[in-house]
């Protein structure tokens, strides 16, 4: 019986650690309650909304390579899922950079649609 | 001479330590604080300086820096012990509010006192919170005179 319940709480800890790039796509598709798109995620990524900064005026509009923070100069390691394997594996780092940047960027929270449409276009990205 | 000796070596040390912002690693510290800058010495301002960093990461020089109540509580703690005692001085401005950048304290101002507004702007440098642009070993805490090499 204590073998079985550390075999399910092993399981658990896994299955709360094993978060994909996809894993969001379809958590903020669900939230949202429609299909994400690429194109709007592109355009959302690239364009000023209202605030000082885009997403790629750190990210670059190239989030497959390396980027700058906009104030620091300090480098920013990829955002495409496909350069760097640590991107968008840990919800908790995952919620806090979108609460802090969409402040930053669109100067509120980002909408679910929002999230959806931005992971859409990262993992369309070569 | 042998006491002169001595005073002139103390003095070296104690000025060499001066210099020395060593601190053992902070993991929450490391990765929270240096995502967006480098990680700055918490020596460099004083405890009420970083309370009253810690207690708005909000809006934190313009950016939301926000982070969950356990980590913002470890961090301030690693930051309030470390902070700066005599050295860096009371880190306060004229109207006794705490200071939040290091760059406006007086120590700071001092030790920075030959250095042009052209230089800042090099593009080698960029602004005076890229303290690695001149101070190579800053990273590891060494701010000595000895790492300082000015980029052009």
């Amino acid at each position: 019986m204590r073998k079985l319940f550390i075999i399910a709480a092993l399981l658990a800890a896994a299955g709360a650690r094993a978060e994909t790039p996809r894993d969001f796509l379809t958590r903020f598709e669900k939230e949202a309650g429609s299909a994400a798109s690429a194109e709007r995620g592109a355009r959302f990524f690239n364009s000023k909304q209202g605030g000082e900064w885009s997403c790629a005026s750190c990210h670059t509009d190239k989030p497959t390579q390396a980027g700058r923070h906009a104030r620091t100069d300090k480098p920013i390691a990829a955002l495409a899922p496909v350069a760097n394997a640590e991107r968008f594996t840990d919800a908790a780092k995952v919620d806090k950079w979108f609460r802090r940047n969409c402040n930053d960027t669109v100067n509120r929270l980002c909408s679910a649609q929002e999230k959806a449409d931005v992971m859409a276009w990262l993992l369309t990205l070569k | 001479m042998k006491r002169l000796i001595a005073t002139a070596l103390l003095l070296f040390a104690v000025s060499a330590h001066a210099d020395n912002y060593r601190l053992p690693k902070h993991g929450a510290f490391e990765e929270e604080c240096a995502s967006c800058h480098m990680a700055f010495p918490p020596q460099m301002l004083h405890a009420d300086s970083w309370r009253a960093m810690m207690g708005d990461l909000a809006h934190h020089f313009g950016s939301d820096a926000s982070l969950d109540e356990k980590r913002r509580a470890a961090i301030t703690d690693f930051l309030v012990t470390h902070a700066g005692g005599r050295k860096t001085g009371t880190t306060r401005d004229a109207s006794g509010k705490p200071l939040l950048r290091i760059t406006e304290t007086a120590r700071f101002e001092r030790k920075h006192r030959e250095i042009a507004a052209a230089t800042w702007k090099r593009a080698s440098i960029k602004s005076p919170v890229n303290c690695t642009a001149c101070h190579r070993q800053a990273a590891a805490g060494d701010y000595s005179e000895r790492s300082i090499n000015i980029p052009k």
